[in-house]
Protein backbone atom coordinates (compact mmCIF):
# COMPACT_ATOMS: atom_id res chain seq x y z
CA UNK A 1 0.00 0.00 0.00
CA UNK A 2 1.20 3.59 -1.11
CA UNK A 3 1.96 5.03 2.29
CA UNK A 4 -0.89 7.34 4.19
CA UNK A 5 -1.31 10.52 5.78
CA UNK A 6 -3.63 11.88 7.57
CA UNK A 7 -5.28 14.84 6.40
CA UNK A 8 -7.83 17.53 6.31
CA UNK A 9 -9.46 17.45 2.99
CA UNK A 10 -8.43 21.25 2.52
CA UNK A 11 -4.89 19.94 3.28
CA UNK A 12 -5.30 17.41 0.68
CA UNK A 13 -6.12 19.25 -1.88
CA UNK A 14 -3.24 22.24 -1.61
CA UNK A 15 -1.17 19.37 -1.18
CA UNK A 16 -2.66 17.59 -4.67
CA UNK A 17 -2.49 20.84 -6.05
CA UNK A 18 1.56 21.64 -5.50
CA UNK A 19 1.69 17.88 -6.81
CA UNK A 20 0.27 18.33 -9.91
CA UNK A 21 2.41 20.92 -10.79
CA UNK A 22 0.92 24.05 -9.56
CA UNK A 23 3.11 26.92 -8.80
CA UNK A 24 0.75 29.78 -8.25
CA UNK A 25 -1.81 30.34 -6.15
CA UNK A 26 -3.74 33.54 -4.66
CA UNK A 27 -6.37 33.69 -2.13
CA UNK A 28 -8.44 35.36 0.56
CA UNK A 29 -9.28 33.97 3.84
CA UNK A 30 -12.43 32.77 4.26
CA UNK A 31 -13.94 30.00 6.62
CA UNK A 32 -13.86 26.91 6.17
CA UNK A 33 -11.38 27.15 3.76
CA UNK A 34 -8.04 28.67 5.31
CA UNK A 35 -6.45 26.09 5.48
CA UNK A 36 -5.66 25.84 1.79
CA UNK A 37 -4.14 29.25 2.14
CA UNK A 38 -2.35 28.41 5.15
CA UNK A 39 -0.94 25.31 3.25
CA UNK A 40 -0.10 27.00 -0.16
CA UNK A 41 1.86 30.29 2.12
CA UNK A 42 3.71 26.99 4.15
CA UNK A 43 4.67 25.16 1.15
CA UNK A 44 4.02 26.69 -2.36
CA UNK A 45 6.95 28.99 -1.91
CA UNK A 46 9.42 25.98 -1.20
CA UNK A 47 8.06 24.11 -4.36
CA UNK A 48 8.91 26.92 -6.06
CA UNK A 49 5.75 28.43 -6.57
CA UNK A 50 4.35 32.00 -5.59
CA UNK A 51 1.84 32.57 -2.90
CA UNK A 52 -0.24 35.67 -2.75
CA UNK A 53 -2.71 36.20 -0.18
CA UNK A 54 -4.19 39.31 -2.45
CA UNK A 55 -6.48 42.33 -1.32
CA UNK A 56 -9.84 40.98 -2.25
CA UNK A 57 -11.34 37.55 -4.04
CA UNK A 58 -11.53 39.82 -7.38
CA UNK A 59 -7.86 40.40 -6.80
CA UNK A 60 -7.14 36.74 -6.44
CA UNK A 61 -8.89 35.85 -9.69
CA UNK A 62 -7.76 38.31 -11.92
CA UNK A 63 -4.10 37.13 -10.49
CA UNK A 64 -4.75 33.53 -11.72
CA UNK A 65 -5.73 35.28 -15.27
CA UNK A 66 -2.55 36.79 -15.86
CA UNK A 67 -0.74 33.42 -14.02
CA UNK A 68 -2.77 31.30 -16.79
CA UNK A 69 -2.31 33.52 -19.71
CA UNK A 70 1.73 33.15 -19.44
CA UNK A 71 1.17 29.44 -19.63
CA UNK A 72 1.47 28.36 -15.33
CA UNK A 73 -0.63 26.19 -13.81
CA UNK A 74 -2.59 28.17 -11.14
CA UNK A 75 -5.25 27.91 -8.64
CA UNK A 76 -8.01 30.11 -6.00
CA UNK A 77 -10.13 28.53 -3.51
CA UNK A 78 -12.38 30.71 -1.23
CA UNK A 79 -16.34 29.84 0.21
CA UNK A 80 -19.13 30.91 -1.34
CA UNK A 81 -19.73 34.39 -0.67
CA UNK A 82 -16.19 34.63 -1.96
CA UNK A 83 -17.16 32.37 -5.36
CA UNK A 84 -19.90 35.47 -5.99
CA UNK A 85 -16.90 37.82 -5.89
CA UNK A 86 -15.20 35.81 -8.29
CA UNK A 87 -17.42 34.83 -10.64
CA UNK A 88 -16.64 38.26 -12.72
CA UNK A 89 -13.41 36.99 -13.38
CA UNK A 90 -14.19 33.24 -13.95
CA UNK A 91 -16.24 34.55 -16.86
CA UNK A 92 -13.50 36.25 -18.32
CA UNK A 93 -11.18 33.18 -17.50
CA UNK A 94 -14.06 31.28 -20.16
CA UNK A 95 -14.15 34.12 -22.35
CA UNK A 96 -10.03 34.06 -22.49
CA UNK A 97 -9.91 30.15 -22.59
CA UNK A 98 -7.82 30.49 -19.84
CA UNK A 99 -7.32 27.09 -17.45
CA UNK A 100 -7.54 27.94 -13.81
CA UNK A 101 -8.89 25.44 -10.78
CA UNK A 102 -10.87 26.76 -8.33
CA UNK A 103 -11.84 25.39 -5.16
CA UNK A 104 -15.11 26.46 -3.63
CA UNK A 105 -15.45 24.71 -0.20
CA UNK A 106 -19.24 25.66 -0.13
CA UNK A 107 -20.83 26.56 3.50
CA UNK A 108 -24.48 27.68 4.51
CA UNK A 109 -25.83 30.59 2.39
CA UNK A 110 -27.67 32.94 0.87
CA UNK A 111 -25.68 35.92 1.82
CA UNK A 112 -22.92 35.47 4.66
CA UNK A 113 -24.86 32.65 5.77
CA UNK A 114 -22.40 30.61 8.26
CA UNK A 115 -20.01 28.32 7.66
CA UNK A 116 -21.45 25.10 8.30
CA UNK A 117 -21.81 22.64 5.32
CA UNK A 118 -24.52 23.28 2.67
CA UNK A 119 -24.73 22.71 -1.56
CA UNK A 120 -26.49 25.85 -2.36
CA UNK A 121 -24.12 26.67 -4.98
CA UNK A 122 -24.72 23.82 -7.60
CA UNK A 123 -26.54 26.54 -9.77
CA UNK A 124 -23.87 29.02 -9.33
CA UNK A 125 -20.93 25.95 -10.49
CA UNK A 126 -22.90 24.30 -12.92
CA UNK A 127 -24.81 26.76 -15.11
CA UNK A 128 -22.33 29.52 -15.16
CA UNK A 129 -22.53 31.65 -12.53
CA UNK A 130 -21.11 34.66 -14.62
CA UNK A 131 -22.42 36.34 -17.69
CA UNK A 132 -21.93 34.74 -20.73
CA UNK A 133 -22.75 31.51 -22.13
CA UNK A 134 -20.00 29.38 -20.90
CA UNK A 135 -19.34 26.33 -18.53
CA UNK A 136 -17.14 25.26 -16.19
CA UNK A 137 -16.06 21.64 -15.32
CA UNK A 138 -17.70 20.62 -11.50
CA UNK A 139 -15.96 18.03 -9.83
CA UNK A 140 -17.47 16.72 -6.78
CA UNK A 141 -15.45 15.00 -4.03
CA UNK A 142 -16.80 13.01 -1.52
CA UNK A 143 -13.77 12.22 0.47
CA UNK A 144 -10.27 13.28 1.23
CA UNK A 145 -8.57 10.81 -0.50
CA UNK A 146 -11.26 11.27 -3.82
CA UNK A 147 -10.31 15.84 -3.29
CA UNK A 148 -6.62 14.70 -3.71
CA UNK A 149 -7.21 12.52 -6.94
CA UNK A 150 -9.98 15.53 -8.52
CA UNK A 151 -7.89 18.28 -7.40
CA UNK A 152 -4.97 16.86 -9.94
CA UNK A 153 -7.90 15.65 -12.79
CA UNK A 154 -8.90 19.35 -12.42
CA UNK A 155 -5.59 20.63 -13.35
CA UNK A 156 -5.74 18.40 -16.67
CA UNK A 157 -8.89 18.60 -17.59
CA UNK A 158 -8.84 22.68 -17.20
CA UNK A 159 -5.46 22.72 -19.03
CA UNK A 160 -6.61 19.81 -22.11
CA UNK A 161 -9.87 22.11 -22.92
CA UNK A 162 -8.99 25.30 -22.15
CA UNK A 163 -11.83 25.49 -19.27
CA UNK A 164 -11.81 26.19 -16.19
CA UNK A 165 -12.28 23.63 -13.34
CA UNK A 166 -14.11 24.10 -9.93
CA UNK A 167 -13.73 21.53 -6.92
CA UNK A 168 -17.14 21.88 -5.28
CA UNK A 169 -16.44 20.43 -2.06
CA UNK A 170 -18.20 21.43 1.07
CA UNK A 171 -16.96 22.81 5.06
CA UNK A 172 -17.42 19.11 6.11
CA UNK A 173 -15.11 17.54 3.57
CA UNK A 174 -12.60 20.51 3.93
CA UNK A 175 -12.05 20.16 7.69
CA UNK A 176 -12.36 16.08 8.23
CA UNK A 177 -9.58 14.28 8.60
CA UNK A 178 -9.25 10.97 6.62
CA UNK A 179 -6.12 9.11 5.69
CA UNK A 180 -5.18 10.17 1.79
CA UNK A 181 -2.81 8.50 -0.34
CA UNK A 182 -1.38 11.49 -2.17
CA UNK A 183 -0.46 11.51 -5.76
CA UNK A 184 3.11 11.49 -7.67
CA UNK A 185 4.81 14.60 -8.44
CA UNK A 186 4.91 16.12 -11.25
CA UNK A 187 7.57 18.54 -12.54
CA UNK A 188 5.75 21.54 -14.20
CA UNK A 189 8.26 20.97 -17.28
CA UNK A 190 6.90 17.49 -18.44
CA UNK A 191 3.47 19.12 -18.50
CA UNK A 192 2.27 19.45 -22.58
CA UNK A 193 3.00 22.60 -23.59
CA UNK A 194 0.94 25.51 -23.98
CA UNK A 195 1.75 27.10 -27.58
CA UNK A 196 -0.73 29.66 -27.00
CA UNK A 197 0.52 31.58 -23.61
CA UNK A 198 2.30 34.55 -23.08
CA UNK A 199 5.25 33.43 -23.06
CA UNK A 200 7.48 36.04 -24.51
CA UNK A 201 7.45 36.43 -28.15
CA UNK A 202 11.13 36.41 -29.41
CA UNK A 203 11.41 34.16 -32.62
CA UNK A 204 7.58 33.46 -32.59
CA UNK A 205 4.66 35.89 -33.58
CA UNK A 206 3.19 37.32 -30.71
CA UNK A 207 0.43 35.23 -28.88
CA UNK A 208 -2.98 37.04 -28.35
CA UNK A 209 -5.17 36.25 -24.95
CA UNK A 210 -8.27 38.12 -24.59
CA UNK A 211 -12.06 37.85 -23.67
CA UNK A 212 -12.84 40.72 -25.72
CA UNK A 213 -14.13 40.94 -29.15
CA UNK A 214 -15.94 44.09 -30.41
CA UNK A 215 -16.86 42.46 -33.95
CA UNK A 216 -21.00 40.01 -33.51
CA UNK A 217 -19.19 37.95 -36.03
CA UNK A 218 -15.93 37.18 -34.52
CA UNK A 219 -17.58 36.59 -30.80
CA UNK A 220 -20.00 34.05 -32.40
CA UNK A 221 -17.46 32.50 -34.05
CA UNK A 222 -15.02 32.47 -30.37
CA UNK A 223 -18.27 30.80 -28.85
CA UNK A 224 -19.37 28.32 -31.22
CA UNK A 225 -15.46 26.74 -31.26
CA UNK A 226 -15.72 27.25 -27.33
CA UNK A 227 -19.03 25.06 -27.41
CA UNK A 228 -17.52 22.66 -29.79
CA UNK A 229 -15.78 22.10 -26.97
CA UNK A 230 -18.06 21.98 -24.70
CA UNK A 231 -20.00 19.39 -26.22
CA UNK A 232 -16.70 17.24 -26.64
CA UNK A 233 -16.41 17.31 -22.82
CA UNK A 234 -20.21 16.35 -22.07
CA UNK A 235 -18.90 13.21 -25.00
CA UNK A 236 -16.36 12.36 -22.92
CA UNK A 237 -15.74 13.51 -19.59
CA UNK A 238 -18.83 12.30 -17.62
CA UNK A 239 -18.13 10.22 -14.08
CA UNK A 240 -20.00 8.98 -11.49
CA UNK A 241 -19.89 6.00 -8.93
CA UNK A 242 -22.72 3.23 -8.80
CA UNK A 243 -23.45 1.40 -5.39
CA UNK A 244 -25.42 -1.66 -5.76
CA UNK A 245 -28.19 -0.02 -8.41
CA UNK A 246 -28.48 -3.70 -10.29
CA UNK A 247 -31.68 -5.01 -8.47
CA UNK A 248 -32.51 -1.68 -7.29
CA UNK A 249 -36.40 -0.30 -6.33
CA UNK A 250 -34.98 2.66 -4.95
CA UNK A 251 -32.30 4.70 -6.71
CA UNK A 252 -30.11 7.64 -4.16
CA UNK A 253 -28.70 10.00 -6.47
CA UNK A 254 -26.52 12.49 -4.28
CA UNK A 255 -23.15 14.07 -4.30
CA UNK A 256 -19.84 15.42 -2.40
CA UNK A 257 -20.51 14.86 1.43
CA UNK A 258 -24.31 13.96 0.94
CA UNK A 259 -23.40 11.04 -1.53
CA UNK A 260 -21.40 9.42 1.37
CA UNK A 261 -23.71 9.93 3.66
CA UNK A 262 -26.36 8.10 1.35
CA UNK A 263 -23.28 5.21 0.82
CA UNK A 264 -24.47 4.25 4.43
CA UNK A 265 -28.24 5.02 4.55
CA UNK A 266 -27.70 2.28 1.29
CA UNK A 267 -25.77 0.01 3.23
CA UNK A 268 -28.32 0.15 6.38
CA UNK A 269 -31.22 -0.17 3.81
CA UNK A 270 -29.64 -3.45 2.14
CA UNK A 271 -29.24 -4.88 5.54
CA UNK A 272 -33.24 -4.79 6.31
CA UNK A 273 -33.86 -6.09 3.26
CA UNK A 274 -34.43 -2.91 1.13
CA UNK A 275 -33.28 -2.72 -2.43
CA UNK A 276 -31.48 0.87 -3.03
CA UNK A 277 -28.62 1.93 -4.83
CA UNK A 278 -26.96 4.96 -5.34
CA UNK A 279 -25.93 6.90 -8.02
CA UNK A 280 -23.08 9.48 -6.91
CA UNK A 281 -21.99 12.03 -9.95
CA UNK A 282 -18.58 13.10 -9.44
CA UNK A 283 -18.91 15.66 -12.43
CA UNK A 284 -21.48 18.00 -11.93
CA UNK A 285 -21.03 19.52 -15.30
CA UNK A 286 -20.86 17.05 -17.15
CA UNK A 287 -23.57 15.65 -15.57
CA UNK A 288 -24.40 12.07 -15.99
CA UNK A 289 -27.82 12.12 -17.64
CA UNK A 290 -27.59 8.99 -19.73
CA UNK A 291 -26.84 6.72 -16.80
CA UNK A 292 -30.13 8.36 -14.82
CA UNK A 293 -31.50 7.76 -17.63
CA UNK A 294 -30.82 4.40 -18.01
CA UNK A 295 -31.54 2.99 -14.54
CA UNK A 296 -34.45 5.51 -13.97
CA UNK A 297 -36.24 3.01 -16.48
CA UNK A 298 -35.14 0.21 -13.70
CA UNK A 299 -36.57 1.37 -10.56
CA UNK A 300 -40.20 2.79 -8.90
CA UNK A 301 -38.38 5.78 -7.77
CA UNK A 302 -35.33 8.34 -7.92
CA UNK A 303 -34.78 9.91 -4.89
CA UNK A 304 -32.55 12.94 -5.21
CA UNK A 305 -31.36 13.85 -1.69
CA UNK A 306 -29.18 17.35 -1.11
CA UNK A 307 -28.01 19.78 1.41
CA UNK A 308 -29.70 22.71 -0.65
CA UNK A 309 -33.59 23.31 -1.70
CA UNK A 310 -33.18 21.27 -4.86
CA UNK A 311 -30.70 22.29 -7.39
CA UNK A 312 -28.96 18.86 -8.94
CA UNK A 313 -32.99 17.81 -8.20
CA UNK A 314 -33.55 19.58 -12.09
CA UNK A 315 -30.59 18.04 -13.22
CA UNK A 316 -32.17 14.85 -12.10
CA UNK A 317 -35.52 15.57 -13.15
CA UNK A 318 -33.81 16.63 -16.76
CA UNK A 319 -32.48 12.93 -16.77
CA UNK A 320 -35.42 11.05 -15.44
CA UNK A 321 -37.94 13.20 -18.29
CA UNK A 322 -40.79 11.50 -16.62
CA UNK A 323 -39.90 7.58 -16.82
CA UNK A 324 -40.83 7.72 -12.82
CA UNK A 325 -41.71 9.44 -9.75
CA UNK A 326 -38.78 11.84 -8.36
CA UNK A 327 -39.15 12.67 -5.21
CA UNK A 328 -36.77 15.54 -3.64
CA UNK A 329 -35.44 15.12 0.07
CA UNK A 330 -33.04 18.26 1.08
CA UNK A 331 -31.67 19.89 4.46
CA UNK A 332 -30.51 23.92 4.35
CA UNK A 333 -28.86 25.79 6.47
CA UNK A 334 -25.71 23.97 7.34
CA UNK A 335 -27.87 21.43 8.70
CA UNK A 336 -26.81 17.85 7.67
CA UNK A 337 -29.02 14.85 7.70
CA UNK A 338 -27.74 12.00 9.50
CA UNK A 339 -28.23 8.47 7.30
CA UNK A 340 -31.48 7.57 9.53
CA UNK A 341 -33.43 10.62 8.67
CA UNK A 342 -32.76 9.65 5.03
CA UNK A 343 -33.42 5.92 5.36
CA UNK A 344 -36.62 6.88 7.00
CA UNK A 345 -37.54 9.10 3.90
CA UNK A 346 -36.34 6.20 1.78
CA UNK A 347 -38.44 4.06 3.62
CA UNK A 348 -41.51 5.98 2.48
CA UNK A 349 -40.57 4.93 -0.91
CA UNK A 350 -39.20 1.52 -0.53
CA UNK B 1 -16.56 -3.66 11.78
CA UNK B 2 -17.23 -0.12 12.34
CA UNK B 3 -17.29 1.68 15.30
CA UNK B 4 -17.13 5.08 16.13
CA UNK B 5 -16.63 7.63 19.39
CA UNK B 6 -17.81 11.02 20.59
CA UNK B 7 -15.53 13.38 22.07
CA UNK B 8 -16.50 16.29 23.69
CA UNK B 9 -15.78 18.71 26.29
CA UNK B 10 -15.01 22.48 26.65
CA UNK B 11 -12.66 24.27 24.61
CA UNK B 12 -8.48 23.77 25.50
CA UNK B 13 -9.40 20.18 27.23
CA UNK B 14 -7.78 18.61 24.10
CA UNK B 15 -10.81 16.56 23.03
CA UNK B 16 -9.90 17.24 19.09
CA UNK B 17 -5.98 15.78 19.78
CA UNK B 18 -7.44 13.30 21.61
CA UNK B 19 -9.77 12.32 18.82
CA UNK B 20 -7.04 12.91 16.30
CA UNK B 21 -4.11 10.45 17.91
CA UNK B 22 -6.83 7.77 17.83
CA UNK B 23 -7.38 8.49 14.39
CA UNK B 24 -3.63 8.51 13.23
CA UNK B 25 -3.28 5.41 15.29
CA UNK B 26 -6.33 3.62 13.32
CA UNK B 27 -4.56 4.80 9.99
CA UNK B 28 -0.92 3.13 11.14
CA UNK B 29 -2.75 0.08 11.84
CA UNK B 30 -4.12 -0.39 8.94
CA UNK B 31 -7.44 0.27 9.28
CA UNK B 32 -10.09 3.24 7.69
CA UNK B 33 -10.53 6.20 9.70
CA UNK B 34 -12.63 9.59 9.49
CA UNK B 35 -12.51 12.66 11.95
CA UNK B 36 -15.02 15.41 12.16
CA UNK B 37 -14.44 18.14 14.08
CA UNK B 38 -17.14 20.37 15.13
CA UNK B 39 -16.03 23.67 13.72
CA UNK B 40 -18.01 26.09 14.08
CA UNK B 41 -16.98 29.25 16.22
CA UNK B 42 -15.07 27.91 18.87
CA UNK B 43 -13.39 29.26 21.74
CA UNK B 44 -11.67 28.22 24.86
CA UNK B 45 -14.30 27.80 27.91
CA UNK B 46 -17.08 27.17 25.00
CA UNK B 47 -17.77 23.60 23.81
CA UNK B 48 -15.88 21.35 21.32
CA UNK B 49 -16.18 18.17 20.04
CA UNK B 50 -15.19 15.61 17.21
CA UNK B 51 -16.06 12.17 15.95
CA UNK B 52 -13.64 9.23 14.96
CA UNK B 53 -15.06 6.13 13.34
CA UNK B 54 -12.52 3.18 12.53
CA UNK B 55 -13.91 0.64 10.23
CA UNK B 56 -12.22 -1.88 8.08
CA UNK B 57 -13.96 -1.18 4.67
CA UNK B 58 -14.42 2.52 3.30
CA UNK B 59 -16.33 4.67 6.02
CA UNK B 60 -19.55 6.30 4.33
CA UNK B 61 -21.11 9.08 6.74
CA UNK B 62 -18.50 10.73 8.76
CA UNK B 63 -21.91 12.14 10.66
CA UNK B 64 -22.70 9.79 13.67
CA UNK B 65 -25.77 9.01 14.86
CA UNK B 66 -25.44 6.36 17.40
CA UNK B 67 -22.03 6.19 18.71
CA UNK B 68 -20.29 3.12 20.62
CA UNK B 69 -18.46 5.56 22.63
CA UNK B 70 -18.74 8.49 24.26
CA UNK B 71 -15.82 10.81 26.35
CA UNK B 72 -17.74 13.44 27.77
CA UNK B 73 -15.25 15.25 29.36
CA UNK B 74 -17.89 17.75 31.02
CA UNK B 75 -21.22 18.03 32.33
CA UNK B 76 -23.07 20.04 29.18
CA UNK B 77 -21.04 17.24 26.91
CA UNK B 78 -22.35 14.50 28.78
CA UNK B 79 -25.83 16.01 29.10
CA UNK B 80 -25.68 16.58 25.14
CA UNK B 81 -24.39 13.72 23.64
CA UNK B 82 -25.98 11.14 26.16
CA UNK B 83 -29.16 10.14 24.60
CA UNK B 84 -27.25 9.83 21.27
CA UNK B 85 -24.93 6.73 22.35
CA UNK B 86 -25.73 3.17 20.85
CA UNK B 87 -27.52 0.71 23.06
CA UNK B 88 -24.97 -1.31 24.75
CA UNK B 89 -22.07 1.40 24.29
CA UNK B 90 -19.94 3.30 26.28
CA UNK B 91 -20.11 6.14 28.58
CA UNK B 92 -16.91 7.42 29.58
CA UNK B 93 -17.64 9.84 32.45
CA UNK B 94 -14.76 12.39 33.51
CA UNK B 95 -15.85 12.35 37.55
CA UNK B 96 -13.47 15.05 37.79
CA UNK B 97 -15.52 17.62 36.89
CA UNK B 98 -18.88 15.80 36.00
CA UNK B 99 -21.56 15.54 39.06
CA UNK B 100 -23.96 13.37 37.99
CA UNK B 101 -24.42 9.43 37.20
CA UNK B 102 -25.79 8.15 33.79
CA UNK B 103 -29.80 9.21 32.96
CA UNK B 104 -29.75 5.42 30.68
CA UNK B 105 -29.69 2.46 31.73
CA UNK B 106 -28.99 0.36 28.63
CA UNK B 107 -24.80 1.84 28.17
CA UNK B 108 -22.18 1.10 30.05
CA UNK B 109 -20.84 3.67 32.64
CA UNK B 110 -17.41 4.26 32.91
CA UNK B 111 -16.35 6.78 35.75
CA UNK B 112 -12.77 8.11 35.76
CA UNK B 113 -11.20 10.82 37.73
CA UNK B 114 -9.10 12.27 34.33
CA UNK B 115 -8.34 15.69 35.99
CA UNK B 116 -6.91 13.86 39.05
CA UNK B 117 -5.15 10.62 37.65
CA UNK B 118 -3.24 13.66 35.38
CA UNK B 119 -2.78 15.72 38.36
CA UNK B 120 -1.18 12.58 40.11
CA UNK B 121 1.46 12.27 36.99
CA UNK B 122 2.66 16.28 37.32
CA UNK B 123 0.80 17.35 34.36
CA UNK B 124 -2.77 18.35 34.47
CA UNK B 125 -3.16 19.03 30.63
CA UNK B 126 -3.09 15.29 29.72
CA UNK B 127 -6.17 14.94 31.28
CA UNK B 128 -7.25 14.40 27.78
CA UNK B 129 -4.61 10.84 27.30
CA UNK B 130 -6.25 9.62 30.62
CA UNK B 131 -9.48 9.75 29.08
CA UNK B 132 -8.15 8.55 25.74
CA UNK B 133 -6.68 5.47 27.53
CA UNK B 134 -10.31 4.79 28.64
CA UNK B 135 -11.86 5.50 24.67
CA UNK B 136 -9.40 2.86 23.58
CA UNK B 137 -10.36 0.18 26.28
CA UNK B 138 -13.92 0.72 25.35
CA UNK B 139 -13.79 0.78 21.63
CA UNK B 140 -11.70 -2.48 21.82
CA UNK B 141 -9.90 -1.95 17.95
CA UNK B 142 -6.84 -0.37 18.36
CA UNK B 143 -4.12 -1.49 20.32
CA UNK B 144 -2.77 0.93 23.02
CA UNK B 145 0.59 0.01 22.04
CA UNK B 146 -0.40 1.99 18.38
CA UNK B 147 -1.75 4.74 20.17
CA UNK B 148 1.67 5.52 22.36
CA UNK B 149 3.00 5.60 19.14
CA UNK B 150 0.78 7.92 17.60
CA UNK B 151 0.90 10.23 20.76
CA UNK B 152 5.27 10.69 19.79
CA UNK B 153 3.99 11.29 16.06
CA UNK B 154 1.46 14.11 17.00
CA UNK B 155 3.47 15.86 19.87
CA UNK B 156 6.96 14.52 19.15
CA UNK B 157 9.00 17.70 18.32
CA UNK B 158 12.48 17.75 19.19
CA UNK B 159 13.54 18.77 22.60
CA UNK B 160 9.84 17.83 23.40
CA UNK B 161 10.65 13.65 24.94
CA UNK B 162 9.46 14.38 28.52
CA UNK B 163 5.87 15.55 27.21
CA UNK B 164 5.31 12.42 25.14
CA UNK B 165 6.81 10.73 28.13
CA UNK B 166 4.17 12.23 30.49
CA UNK B 167 1.17 11.82 27.67
CA UNK B 168 2.13 8.23 26.90
CA UNK B 169 2.24 7.83 31.07
CA UNK B 170 -0.87 9.29 31.78
CA UNK B 171 -2.69 7.18 28.28
CA UNK B 172 -1.51 3.93 30.09
CA UNK B 173 -2.68 5.38 33.62
CA UNK B 174 -6.33 5.97 32.07
CA UNK B 175 -6.55 2.62 30.49
CA UNK B 176 -5.63 0.14 33.17
CA UNK B 177 -7.96 2.57 35.67
CA UNK B 178 -10.72 1.95 32.86
CA UNK B 179 -10.12 -1.65 33.49
CA UNK B 180 -10.73 -1.76 37.11
CA UNK B 181 -13.90 -3.28 38.74
CA UNK B 182 -15.95 -0.27 38.86
CA UNK B 183 -16.65 0.94 42.19
CA UNK B 184 -20.34 2.40 42.40
CA UNK B 185 -20.07 5.88 42.07
CA UNK B 186 -21.57 7.98 44.64
CA UNK B 187 -22.36 11.73 43.62
CA UNK B 188 -24.09 14.30 45.27
CA UNK B 189 -26.50 15.24 42.40
CA UNK B 190 -29.01 12.52 41.61
CA UNK B 191 -29.02 11.75 37.24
Amino acid sequence: MTERQLMTGNEAMAEAAIRAGCRTYFGYPITPQNEILEYMAAHLPAAGGAFVQAESEVAAINMCYGASAAGVRTMTSSSSPGISLKLEGISYLAGADLPCVIVNVMRGGPGLGNIAPAQGDYFQATKGGGHGDYRVIVLAPSTVQEAAELVGLAFDLSDRYRVPAMILADGMLGQMMEPVALPPHRDPATLPPKPWALTGAKGREPNYVASFALDPKDLRELNLRRHERYREIAAREVRWEEVATEDAHVLLVAYGTMGRIAKTVVRRARGEGLKVGLLRPITLWPFPYAPIRELAARVRAVLTVELSAGQMWEDVRLAVEGRCPTPFYGEMGGVVPTPDEVLAEVKRLA
Amino acid sequence: MERSVVFAGFGGQGVLLAGKILARAAMEEGLEVTWLPSYGPEMRGGTANCTVVIADEPIGSPIVDRPDVLLAMNGPSLDRFEPRVAPGGTVIVNRSLIERPLRRTDVKGVYLQANDLARELGEPRAANMVALGAVVRALGVVPLEAVGQAIGEELGAKGRERLVEVNRAALERGHQKSGAPPSPPHFSRPG
